[in-house]
Order: C-alpha cells, then structure tokens, then sequence
C-alpha cells in the first residue's frame, strides 16, 4: 500500500513559512496518493521560480529546465513516452510570461500533459515584479509608475484556445485543490489549472484575507463542454472569484494524433534501422 | 574529361528540376557528377542557377567555366564569358528578345514548338533537357528513362505529354553535336548533403526531430518527415527555435534519439538550452547549417561563418563536439558519430554544414554500403530494475578513465531519474553546496573533454605530402581541396578538417604538423571574412599560416579559382 511518505523525498523545501506552495505541494501528493499513482510513473518538469522547485520536494522522476521553456520539454517526454504521466509545475512569470507563446501552441496541440501554475501574481523568485497576473495600477520597485498592463485572464485566454480541461483552485482550500488536481491527472489531454496561491513575502494585497473574502467554489451548473458561458464565467474576477472547473471537452490528444506512436512507446521503439533502402 | 553545363532562369521555371534530371542522366550513364545550386530568397522570379560538372575524371567541386549555358532569362546570357572557346549557348530569342547573334548560341524556339504541338509552356524544361541530350549524343532511350523515374507514381496523360516533350527537343535540328568520351563505369547514385545528414540521423536511430523551418536546414527537417512513418520518427514543426531544442531535450531525457536542426538565427535562439543540454547532460544532435549572417544575412547562399559560434555558443563551462562534413559521404557519418559521442559522453553534438553542402549533389559508386556504429548507452527496463541506487550525476574522478554512468529511461524501474538545470547533486536534485559543485565541474567538464578529445580523427591528408605549398580547409571546401591535390599542373598538399572541436590532440596530430613545419607556404582557405578556421587551428596549434584565401560573397569556391589564387601566391 502506498503511503504519504512513499512520496517524501526527505528534502527541507526552501520557501519562506507561510508561502502558499507548501499547500499545493501537500494536495498534490494526496491527489496521487489517492489515485494510487507511484512515483517512478510520473515525470514533474518544471522551469524556474519558487514554484518550479516543487518536483525537488517529491519523489518522482523529474526535468526542471529553463525559466519558461517547460512546456516544450515535457511534450517532447510525453511524446516519448506515453505512458508516463507527466506533470508540470510553474509560477504566473514562468508560464504566462517568459513561456507564453508555448502555452499557446500547447492549447492547440493538446498534449496529455497536466499544468498546475503557482499564480501569485508576482515574480517570487526575482523578489517581487509584476507578473503577467499583477493588476493594473501595482506599484514595485521594477514599476515605478504601477504595473502599466492589463492583467492577462488564464482561464479567459484558455477557454478561448479551446484547452480540453480548465480548472481554477487556491492555495487555501486545500481540498478543493486536491479534488482539482486529481480530476486534471484524470483528464485525457492538455489540462490547465491555475492555482491561485499565497505569497506571503512579496504579494501583500492579494493575502489570505483577500482572497477568503472572495472566493467561492462553484460546480458548473451548465454544460462542460458550454464554450460560452464558460467564457461569461471567466469573466468573473473582481469581488467574487469562482472556483472549480470553467470547460472541458475530449478532444483527441497530440499524442493520439501521431500515428507511429498508436501502438506502441517510441522509447520502446528506440533501434537502429536498416537504411540500405535509403542509399539509390 | 569533365564538362560543364549551367542552367539558368527565374525561380518557378523548373531550373532545379532540369537541373537533377540532367544529374540523374549523366550518372545512369556512368558518369561522375557533381552539381550545385544557387538561387535567390523568393518563390518565382529573380534569377537561379544550377550548374552540373560531369565526366571521367573524380569531380568534387564547382567548376569557373562552362561548357554549355541553357538560359531561360536574359540575366543568364551574361555569363557567356564564362564559356569555353567550343562552348555553346542555347537561348529562345523568341523569349529572351535577343537580336544579336552569335555563333556559340542556339536558337531555339522552345514556346512556339511547344504551341504548335498544343503542350504547355511548363514543358520548356523537358524540351530543353532532351535538345542537350542529343547535342551530347546521348540515346534518347536514357532520357524517358530518366523522365519515368521523375515521373513516376504521376498519371499517366502526365507521362505522355513529357514523352512528348521530349520528343519534341530531340526532333529539333541542332547542326552542332558533342561526342563524350564513353564513361567507363556503371551507373553512379547521387547524394546530396541533405540527404547525408538525414540518412545518418535515421540510421542512428532518431526518433525524435523538432524544428522550426530554416533555409538551409529545412531539407533534412523535410527528408525525416517523409521517411518518419517507414521508420517510426516522431516530426514535430515547432513554434519557435527555443521549443524545437527543448522538445528535442525532453525526448531525449525521456529515453530516445533526438535531433533539432536550424541554422544561425535559429541556433541563436537556441544558446540557452544547448547550455541546458550541457548542464543536464541530456544528449541531443543539433544540425546547424550554416548561411550568410549576421542577423537574417544572405538566406539562400552560402558561408563559413558560424564555426566559432558554434564552438563557443552556450553559456558556462560545458563541452559539445562540433563535427563539419566534407561531403554527403561525411554528412552520413559524421551526424552517425554526433549521435555516438552525444549519448556515450551525454553532451550536445553539432553537426556544422552550409547551404553548398547541403544542396550539391555528389555522385558514388552504386554498391555503397554503410557502416554505422550504433551502440545504445542507456539503461532500460531490465538492466535498470537491477541497477542499484541510481546517481544520475555521480561524481567521477577525471584523472581516470571509468566510463559515465548510463543514461537511464524513466519509468523502466522503481528507481528514479531526476535533473535540473540549476547546480545538483549526483541525483540531480537542486545544490548550493560549494563542493559538489567543484565536483560536478570536473565530472561535466574536465573529465569529458579529456576523454572526448581521444575520440577525435586527424585531419585527412591528400596529394603529395612532400609538396611545399600546404592548402588547409575544412567542412564543405573538402570537393575543392580533393581537387586542387589531384591537379596535373603544380603539386599541393591538401588537409581537410572535418572533426573541429575539440580538434585532435597535438601530440596525435603528429602527421599534419609535420607538414605544416616543412612547408613555408602554408595557405589557409575558409569561406568567412575573419578567418575563424585559421584562429582556431593556430590557437591550437601555435604556428601561424603564411597565407589565406577568404571568401564571403555568398558563393562557394571554384577550382578554377582556387588554383589561380594559389598561382597569384606564388
Ligand atoms: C531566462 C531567464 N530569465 C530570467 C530568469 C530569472 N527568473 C528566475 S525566476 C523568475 C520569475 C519567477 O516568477 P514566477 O514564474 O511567477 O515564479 P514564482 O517565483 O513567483 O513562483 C525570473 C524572472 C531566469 N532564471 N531565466
Ligand atoms: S517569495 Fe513568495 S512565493 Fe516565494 S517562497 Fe516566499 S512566499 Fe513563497
């Protein structure tokens, strides 16, 4: 039987007490523990933040890149190997910001890849820049005269792109969260879940108290697969903040789509051919 | 003998295709064959060539004169100067509007035959090809052969009408006719470097290629597309250069071979992760071929301009191999050795070509056949189950010769495989420990590179090695120096440089610097403006070369030029 500790690397994570991803972390090893997941069949790729240390903090088999370049690695895993579940964790910056054009052609290839991003609306690990999630008007030591750009919608862009599972959770409501997770690891196709999360040193408007006065989960009480009202609901973020999952649909994966790999893993199809027929 | 045909016209005329039909006709027959292209950056119009030298003699590079010129613009009939005294001309006066004559040209009126036989204009091309089949008495027969295999798998009113064609352009009265010398030989197989590096990758079982198109690395990028199915690769068009390398690293990770192709602009994207590559020490075979820069530079020519980008690119300390084929021949196994070192030594391998690389076509003897080493390092399903506590990065001591841990495929086993981009520790979990990272330094970096450079082939030698006069190149000028060493008129020794970095230890390189030491006529040749080659080998090395022959007007060089440039020195 798979226990708690079976996911417990044992490693001291190097994020300020208090800081919302020591929750997200705790759901997700319960979200596996209790889809009976083991750690060597899952790969977590992340890129670089506070949040992409994560798979550092579990044990699993892991890539951590490049700030923002997460995406691309780990479609280039999953398509290597299928049967893995892959996993990515990334903050606002990384995700939205620095990797925003391969979220974009990651909605429209649909990998069967998971994306859980730390949104805390600021850059953690620089020491707090706006993010592409800050709103408008903030003011940082990096933007003297406030943030001076719309805040980007995920969840909006991400109905909009047609992505084939959008979910969004908090820090603070850790068994939403875990509920969340384990329906986006069950999810077949590009799931993308944006975790709104606590910064306790760098983001000190959007706290635990702000959030707690807002938030509200909601179960869809229309259709899933309803691309307009998911939409008129992810319009909603001011002084209510719904929680829970905006749209999915069941379209066919990328990796579905390549035929070679119908059958079979290309990683247990790596051979040498015979390439005389090549040679005329 | 050799002989010389170019053939030039607007893009969209079918220059090119002409231009490998003759190929093919001339190695059916038994000929040697070399062919180059060189075209503008647009889909119709401007003005492109393609030149074809073909003959008895070992031809490996691009030719100054021309035997015979078949124009379809005006612009082409400025090359008549480059015509032999017997050399002959053929144009469309019709078409090109060109009154005065001349009696090295023939005027053929290729649309008007075309219209009277009610065929399209599109058909010129066939029209012309069989009118210099039969200047150069060649059988018809050969020729619907060669438009058969063209053809083949078309409708069959498509075949009809360019048997057709081609029967127009041997009817038409030429008066003038060439005898060639009878070829000796059996029928020859043509290679481009294209298809050399694709070849090598397949054969080295890649099975994963990301790219993002790039004149002039698109043709291998489209070469593995079409065999991905036969031979179960996975092609992925990314979205940009910066996700082609990391789709390609993640795969890579993942347990297969992985390749990403680019050329400058695109490798520039992609610096950061050939650093991660390197960090990680994730294999990956990236093909950079080379054009004109900087920034956008000169899309369809061609250059040596990105050796010591390609050597130094990447930031911090971490070792690659930077292979530079001569040759398709060289293309197939040094993508073939890319992938071997990659994977034995888990470090990024490029594979440096250029667009005359890539787009000439070299003739070989039909019974060619391919050894590749093909070894796989990784730890899979089994031998990982039995693998006991599992360091990814173990430390190795670099003043020995224990070989590196195997790769191992995540999920073949309860163990698991971690790596991060940041400094780690043997597991490949995040450090801040001032000593692993010592560690890790000379596992990554001192041990690799010692090892690594043992692994490296000398440069080849040819002509006479005795000569005074020491010509020194590498990557595509290879055809060029073979050539210049083979001359009958002035005795050369020719080096060529394939494998360049880390370039083979001083102590092996025993018989090229003894030449270098004899001779006081020492003329490096590289097509950039600063020399890259000629800095590298004399850093290296410590001897400074007498002279140099730089070129960097988007052309490659020629051996007529060459040799009159090597005369000039004297
Ligand atoms: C190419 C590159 N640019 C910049 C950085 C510096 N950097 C590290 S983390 C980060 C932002 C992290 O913000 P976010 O993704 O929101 O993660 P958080 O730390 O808030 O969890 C930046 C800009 C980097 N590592 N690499
Ligand atoms: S800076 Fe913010 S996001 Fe980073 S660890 Fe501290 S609280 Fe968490």
């Amino acid at each position: 039987m798979l226990s708690y500790k079976d996911f417990d690397n044992g490693t001291v994570p190097a994020w300020c007490p208090g800081c919302g991803n020591f929750a997200i972390l705790d759901a997700f090893k319960k979200a596996l523990l209790e889809l009976g997941i083991e750690p060597y069949e899952i790969t977590l790729v992340s890129g670089i933040g506070q949040s992409s240390k994560l798979p550092h903090y579990l044990k699993c088999n892991g890539f951590n890149g490049l700030h923002g370049r997460s995406l691309p690695v780990a479609t280039g895993i999953s398509v290597a190997n299928h049967k893995q579940k892959v996993i990515i964790f990334g903050g606002d910056g990384d995700t939205y910001g620095e990797g925003g054009n391969h979220l974009l052609h990651a909605f429209r290839r649909n990998p069967n890849i998971k994306l859980f991003v730390h949104n805390n609306a600021v850059y953690g690990l620089t020491k707090g820049q706006a993010s592409p999630t800050t709103e408008f008007g903030r003011r940082t030591k990096a933007q003297p005269f406030g943030s001076l750009s719309e805040p980007l919608n995920p969840i909006a862009f991400a109905i909009a792109m047609n992505c084939s599972f959008v979910a969004r959770s908090f820090s603070g409501s850790p068994e939403h969260l875990k509920n969340i997770m384990k329906m986006a690891i069950n999810h077949e196709g590009f799931a993308l879940v944006d975790i709104l999360q606590i910064c306790v040193s760098f983001n000190k408007v959007n706290n635990f108290e702000w959030y707690k006065k807002r938030i509200y989960e909601f179960n869809a009480d229309y259709d899933l697969s309803d691309k307009l009202k998911a939409f008129e609901k992810s319009q909603e973020f001011d002084e209510r903040i719904p929680l829970g999952v905006f749209y999915s649909n069941s379209r066919p994966t990328f990796e579905k789509n390549i035929p070679v790999i119908k059958d079979k893993t290309l990683v247990s199809m790596q051979n040498f051919p015979d390439i005389t027929s090549l040679i005329c | 003998m050799n002989y010389t045909i170019r053939i030039c016209g607007e893009a969209g005329q079918g220059i090119q295709t002409t231009g490998e039909g003759f190929s093919r006709l001339f190695s059916l027959l038994g000929y040697n064959v070399f062919s180059f292209q060189d075209y503008e950056s647009r889909i119709r119009g401007g003005h492109n060539f393609y030149q074809i030298t073909f003959g008895t003699d070992e031809i490996y590079a691009p030719k100054k004169f021309l035997d015979l010129l078949l124009t379809f613009d005006k612009k082409g009939l400025e090359y008549k100067n480059l015509l032999r005294d017997d050399g002959i001309a053929i144009y469309d006066a019709d078409y090109l509007k060109k009154s005065e004559h001349d009696e090295k040209f023939i005027n053929c009126p290729f649309r008007q035959l075309l219209n009277n036989a009610r065929l399209k204009s599109i058909f010129e091309n066939v029209v012309s090809f069989a009118l210099v089949a039969n200047i150069l008495s060649i059988d018809r027969k050969y020729v619907y052969k060669v438009i058969y295999d063209i053809f083949a798998g078309k409708p069959e009113d498509i075949i009809e009408q360019n048997i057709k064609a081609v029967d127009i352009g041997y009817d038409f009265d030429v008066k003038r006719k060439v005898n060639l010398p009878a070829s000796d030989s059996e029928e020859k197989i043509l290679l481009d470097g294209v298809k050399g590096v694709g070849i090598g990758a397949i054969g080295s079982g890649c099975k994963f290629y990301s790219a993002y198109p790039m004149t002039p690395s698109t043709g291998v990028f489209q070469y593995i597309g079409t065999h991905a199915e036969k031979f179960n690769i996975v092609v992925e068009q990314a979205e940009d250069e910066l996700s082609a390398i990391n789709m390609a690293i993640g795969a890579s990770f993942a347990g297969v071979r992985a390749m990403t192709g680019t050329s400058g602009g695109g490798f520039a994207l992609m610096n950061e992760a050939l650093s991660l590559s390197g960090m990680t020490e994730t294999p990956i075979v990236i093909l950079l071929s080379q054009r004109p820069g900087p920034a956008t530079g000169f899309p369809t020519r061609t250059e040596q301009g990105e050796l010591l980008y390609a050597i130094h690119a990447g930031h911090g300390d971490f070792p690659r191999v930077v292979f530079a084929p001569g040759d398709p021949l060289e293309c197939v196994y040094l993508t073939n050795k890319a992938f071997d070192i990659a994977e034995k030594y888990q470090i990024p391998a490029i594979v440096l070509t250029d667009q005359h690389l890539v787009d000439s076509l070299y003739s070989y003897k039909k019974d060619l056949k391919l050894k590749l080493k093909n070894k796989d390092y990784r730890l899979r399903s089994a031998d990982f189950e039995n693998y006991q506590d599992y360091k990814r990065h173990k430390f190795l001591d670099f003043t020995k010769k224990i070989p590196l841990i195997p790769l191992a495929v995540p999920g073949n086993s309860r163990q698991l495989v971690f790596t991060d981009s940041d400094e780690h520790d043997e597991y490949g979990h995040i450090t801040e420990d001032g000593e692993v990272r010592k560690r890790m330094v000379e596992r990554r970096y001192f041990w690799k590179i010692e090892n690594i450079r043992n692994e490296i082939s000398l440069p080849k030698i040819y002509g006479n090695s005795d000569s005074k006069i020491v010509l020194i190149g590498f990557g595509s000028n290879l055809g060029v120096l073979k050539e210049i060493a083979n001359n009958k008129e002035i005795s050369v020794c020719a080096i060529h440089f394939s494998e360049l970095f880390p370039l083979p230890l001083k102590e092996n390189s025993n018989e090229f610097l003894k030449i270098i030491s004899r001779s006081n006529l020492t003329i490096c040749i590289e097509n950039n403006a600063s020399g890259q080659f000629q800095k590298l080998v004399e850093s290296e090395y410590g001897f400074k070369f007498s002279h140099n022959l730089r070129k960097y007007d988007g052309r490659p060089f020629n051996y007529d030029e060459v040799l009159e440039d090597i005369y000039a020195i004297l």
